[in-house]
């Protein structure tokens, strides 16, 4: 079964790839869709089938080389079950509503064929993202993370006929190398500390690659803090964490579906999923945690202070996400791995959702993104207003504290901040502190969507806002399912990722040093700490409510005052401006001159220099040798004799 | 004892006693019996070679070590019987258009072939040159086979003028050879070698004795007989030369420097070096400025046996080996392309001009692409088997530590490939001009495509050649 669940997708999209021409375009995405519902449905039946122990399904022998050999195989497990579950739902559901939204893309001319590309795409991604959680070894998981990266470059890309997203596509993937290499360069640091890049064996060894030194840029450090290091560095590039993160918010110019799918519930999450994967060395690494946390945290303030003022609908979701995965690392930093995929689970139902909205209202507004430009549209699109209601309520983690009841993300979220408190050290309280005013931001940007899309009077084209039509059913369904997960997955999964169960659930999946003691201590932190969130909900709800409904002469007045603040924020801290400067440019500069100078002027003017001046220079002295006369023939033999004899006379010496 | 030493020449025999009774046959017989005679003469080669191939074993000396019949020589000796008779074959139709389809040319071919296995064979200076001279005296009358032919009478005499020359270099180094160690056998100038060192007389002898036979393998600078002679002679003559006599001459050049001055190795290196190393420019560069086809092939013979003596060169089993399977490569790709050349004709006549290849692949599709594989693999170029082949002589040269020369032969091969791929230009891409006409028989059809489908399937295992290489390299080197 894990291994239709595996390849279901790749034979939809090899299938809808290559063979739609005889399938048909709807045979393509009715089979692709087809295939990752079967495939959805058996990760279920697998989830709730009990592997206590890890279990390994060896597929196929891979790799033979010197002392590496490597298996392609499942390596099945919690971890690889929840994360079968919630890629293979939302991919899913992101197939149903693809059926509805690519109907009638506007990017493509009439004729054009496009949708069995694109759901090939969809399949392929889903493919390489199974192959990356169900890896038993380190180069199976770099198989799948190049993969993804490859289909998330193809889908952002999708619409190729705009620059901006062939640049967006390219960003992406060129960022995606800096962490890669550092991932890659882990992978290849931990062959060489221990022989092997097999899970089984790798994660025996923390313990004793803590108390091995290694050198590192000329300088001499725990292997185990180099390498997990090097891991983190992979999972930044993937998770658009700080310093990496700037392909996310411009991954948008992909189609929403892509969105909702890869850059806000799968792909994104990899990195995550790699730290909580490589627990056992992270465990010994004491120093990497500390900065995974710190990245994380900061990653989740930065992220949710930009988020504040975009106005680019998507963008909003973007920056959401990429502070939600700093909530997500900074609680694996703090060595609760559990929570991180607590968090990473809830978040994928109500991120996916948000984004699938988004796409519904852009589609209601015929392709229009800025939120300026909308407003009124809760009675136009009642269904869709509902199902964004539902994501904002999950993700700004509304509930009643003290208690068992709220959404998703309020138990996640609030989960994370508390194992931040309680771990104690000076990482945990700053990320304490950050998570928590990036927690009263959530909600404030959260609410600001809401409010200047749904509330208030219909602003921009009146055209445009007299066709606002609601969106076919395939579009709704997969909404209404991801509305149960937002509603019941924090509460459901409460137990099994933060309650009493987790150390019996998760098994040996995740390595924790003493886990019992951190949950204790997070369930016993004191109480305001447990409020907090809330109370940092509610003022962000306020604020947002009292800005975009109440008084909305406000946000402009507050621009107008702090316009520096606003500016930088606006500009996303001058991230991309500040790499262009620092990065891009040199670059540039660098490719300007090998290209005119090196290759142009060195390379091909010497090999056109050699091969239009000098060989023929060459060709015509022969032809004149060759004078068709018996004499010159036999002049050059004798020559040629004596220029032999008298090379051998100077070498050998007359002696 | 007489009869044990027949025994070991008697494939040579055979072919000997074979020429005299068609000649015989040809003289009293009432009409022309040319292609008759033909017939015979290539199926004859095409048993001898069977022959060797299937009873050879071991190795056997006969009349005093003057013939030695060992795995290296029947390595060269089959090679050289079957593409003679590809040759031959291919021949027939040309000749009788030329109206040249005379019992003597088969005869002459059947002595050359003796001479040449004679050569390959030889255990002993005085055997060596006789075989060398055979050989040489029918090749001089066959390059002039079109008496009537201005340009073939030329080219005929000029190679026998030349011919002449690099025989008395040849004659002139063996003397001094045995005037410095008393000896004309191979083993015994081994011996005397081994004992007392090689004396700068001797070296002397052995610079001429290469120089004369660079000559037969056409290295520069002793190569310039080679463009006149193959655009003079009749195009059959050509292909034949470009062939079996080629394989022939590498073959007697490895014999005598390993058996006779194996244990000064180094003393020749230097010298083969700078042949092969000249060979391979002059061939790529000189060819650039041809229009003529088979002038081409001429001087992309000459590249070719740079290659082959770089192979030579290294000194090594390895060498040997890697040499021979150079030679055979070279020696099938180029019946595939004279297969090709023999079907120039435009309303009768035979074209050599390139320019006449424009457009050809809308001509006879097939027939342009197999030459283009031909091409490709001349030129070196993978996955072809002529890319394996330069790899493994580039490789030998590289082990033996002439890493210079073997960065060399990679140069020379580029600035080659351009000629090679003009030709192939010219037939996809040229102008349109008046088209060759798009006949061609099923024989030639046949070779030119096992030739081009040789190039391609031969490198899954190179059709085993490697490996009896390797047994002929092994024999030598003992």
């Amino acid at each position: 079964m894990p291994s239709i669940i595996l390849f279901a997708p790749l034979i939809g999209a090899l299938i809808a790839g290559f063979g739609w021409r005889v399938i048909g375009e709807k045979g393509a995405q009715f089979l692709t869709t087809g295939l990752l519902i079967l495939a959805a449905v058996f990760s279920w039946v697998v989830f709730f089938q009990s592997y206590p122990e890890a279990e390994t399904i060896t597929i196929l022998r891979w790799v033979e080389s010197g002392t590496l050999s490597v298996d392609w195989a499942i390596r099945m497990d919690r971890l690889t079950q929840i994360m079968l579950v919630v890629v293979t739902t939302v991919s899913a559901l992101v197939h149903v509503y693809s059926l509805g939204y690519m109907e009638d893309d506007p990017q493509w001319n009439e004729g054009e064929s496009y949708k069995p590309r694109f759901f090939a795409y969809l399949s392929f991604f889903t493919f390489a993202m199974l192959m990356l959680v169900t890896s038993d070894n380190l180069l199976q998981m770099f198989f799948g993370w190049e993969g993804v990266g490859v289909a998330s470059y193809l889908l952002i890309g999708f619409y190729y006929k705009k620059p901006s997203a062939n640049a967006a596509a390219i960003k992406a993937f060129v960022v995606n190398r800096v962490g890669d290499f550092g991932f890659a360069l882990g992978i290849f640091g931990i062959f060489y500390m221990t022989d092997s890049i097999s899970f089984d064996v790798i994660f025996t060894q923390g313990h004793h690659l803590a108390e091995v030194n290694m050198g590192f840029l000329g300088m001499e450090f725990a292997a185990i803090e180099v390498l997990t290091f090097l891991l983190f560095i992979g999972a930044m590039g993937k998770s658009a964490q700080l310093f990496l993160h700037t392909w996310l918010p411009d991954a948008m110019e992909g189609p929403t579906p892509v969105s909702a799918l890869i850059h806000a519930a799968t792909m994104v999450t990899a990195g995550v999923f790699l730290v909580a994967r490589m627990s056992p060395l992270f465990e010994y690494a004491p120093a990497t945690l500390t900065f995974v946390t710190i990245i994380g945290a900061t990653t989740a303030f930065v992220a949710a202070t930009i988020g504040l003022v975009q106005n680019d609908i998507k963008r909003v979701i973007a920056y959401s996400t990429m502070s939600q995965l700093g909530y997500m690392f900074a609680a694996a930093g703090v060595g609760v791995y559990q929570v991180a995929m607590f968090h990473l689970f809830t978040h994928a139902f109500f991120k996916a959702m948000l984004f699938l909205g988004a796409g519904s209202v852009i589609t209601a507004m015929h392709h229009e993104q800025d939120m300026r430009n909308y407003g009124g549209l809760r009675k136009k699109i009642p269904y869709t207003f509902w199902a964004m209601m539902i994501g904002t309520l999950a993700i700004t983690g509304v509930g009643i504290p003290l208690t068992f009841v709220g959404f998703a993300g309020f138990f996640s979220k609030d989960a994370i901040i508390e194992s931040t408190f309680a771990a104690g050290s000076a990482a945990g309280q700053y990320a304490f502190w950050m998570l928590v005013i990036a927690a009263a931001m959530t909600a404030f940007y959260s609410w600001r969507l809401m409010f200047m899309t749904f509330y208030g009077k219909p602003k921009g084209d009146k055209h445009t806002h007299e066709h606002a039509h609601e969106s076919p059913l395939v579009m709704l369904v997969p909404l209404g399912v991801l509305a149960i997960g937002a509603v019941l997955s924090g509460v459901l999964g409460y137990g099994y990722f933060f309650g009493d169960s987790v150390v019996a659930w998760f098994g040996d999946a995740v390595h924790n040093h003493d886990i019992e003691h951190t949950l204790h201590a997070a369930h016993h932190v004191p109480t305001w700490v447990k409020l907090s969130p809330f109370v940092a909900m509610l003022l962000g709800s306020v604020t947002a409510w009292v800005f975009y409904v109440w008084k909305t002469d406000i946000p402009a007045a507050l621009a107008a005052r702090n316009g520096a603040l606003y500016r930088f924020l606006l500009n996303k801290w001058y991230f991309d401006e500040v790499y262009d400067i620092l990065f891009v440019k040199p670059a540039f500069k660098i490719g300007q001159f090998l290209w005119k100078k090196g290759d142009g002027s060195v390379i091909d003017g010497g090999l056109n220099g050699l091969a239009m001046g000098i060989i023929p220079w060459f060709t015509k002295l022969a032809g004149r040798w060759q004078s068709g006369y018996v004499f010159t023939y036999a002049l050059a033999m004798i020559l040629g004799v004596g220029g032999l004899i008298t090379w051998f006379l100077i070498t050998r010496g007359i002696n | 004892m007489i009869g044990n030493d027949v025994n070991v020449v008697l494939p040579e025999l055979v072919l000997v006693g074979a020429a005299m009774a068609v000649l015989m046959w040809g003289v009293f017989s009432k009409r022309e019996v040319g292609a008759q005679a033909l017939w015979a003469i290539s199926a004859l080669f095409i048993g001898v070679g069977a022959w060797i191939a299937l009873t050879g074993r071991g190795t056997d000396a006969a009349f005093n070590n003057m013939f030695i019949n060992d795995g290296f020589g029947r390595f060269a000796k089959i090679t050289m019987l079957w593409s003679g008779a590809a040759v031959l074959l291919l021949s027939k139709p040309y000749l009788e258009r030329a109206k040249l389809m005379k019992f003597e040319f088969p005869v002459l071919v059947a002595l050359a072939m003796v001479g040449m296995m004679m050569m390959v064979s030889a255990g002993n200076m005085i055997a060596l040159y006789m075989g060398l001279e055979l050989q040489s005296l029918a090749l001089y009358v066959i390059a002039a086979f079109n008496r009537d032919s201005l340009r073939s009478s030329e080219a005929g005499l000029k190679y026998f003028v030349l011919g002449a020359i690099s025989s008395g270099l040849l004659l002139y180094g063996m003397s001094l050879v045995y005037g410095y160690t008393g000896a004309l056998g191979f083993a015994e100038i081994t011996d005397v070698i081994a004992a007392e060192g090689l004396p700068l007389g001797a070296l002397f002898g052995l610079v001429f004795i290469v120089t004369g036979m660079a000559f037969k393998v056409s290295a520069a600078p002793f190569h310039m007989w080679t463009p006149d002679v193959y655009e003079g002679s009749p195009t059959p003559v050509t292909a034949l030369f470009a062939t079996a006599p080629k394989m022939a001459a590498a073959a007697m050049i490895t014999r005598i420097l390993f058996d006779a001055f194996g244990g000064v190795i180094s003393d020749w290196q230097q010298i083969l070096a700078l042949l092969a190393l000249l060979s391979m420019f002059v061939g790529a560069v000189a060819a650039i400025g041809q229009t003529n086809i088979k002038r081409l092939m001429a001087y992309s013979s000459i590249g070719h046996m740079g290659f082959a003596i770089m192979g030579l060169a290294a000194g090594s089993e390895a060498g040997v080996q890697n040499m021979l399977i150079y030679m055979v490569v070279y020696v099938t790709t180029n019946i595939g392309v004279f297969a090709f050349i023999l079907n120039m004709e435009k309303d009768g006549r035979a074209v050599t001009d390139i320019s006449a290849l424009s457009l050809y692949s809308r001509v006879a599709p097939g027939r342009a692409f197999a030459l283009l594989i031909l091409m490709f693999s001349l030129a070196g170029i993978p996955p072809l088997v002529g890319f394996f082949a330069k790899l493994y002589v580039l490789q030998a040269a590289f082990d033996a530590g002439l890493g210079w020369l073997a960065i060399a032969g990679v140069v020379a091969s580029v600035i080659s490939a351009f000629y090679y791929l003009r030709i192939i230009y010219l037939m996809y891409f040229g102008e349109a001009s008046e088209a060759l006409d798009g006949k061609i028989p099923m024989l030639h059809m046949g070779l030119l495509a096992a030739s081009a489908a040789a190039m391609v399937f031969g490198i899954i295992n190179m059709f085993g050649v490697e490996g009896y290489a390797l047994s002929a390299a092994r024999a030598l080197l003992g």
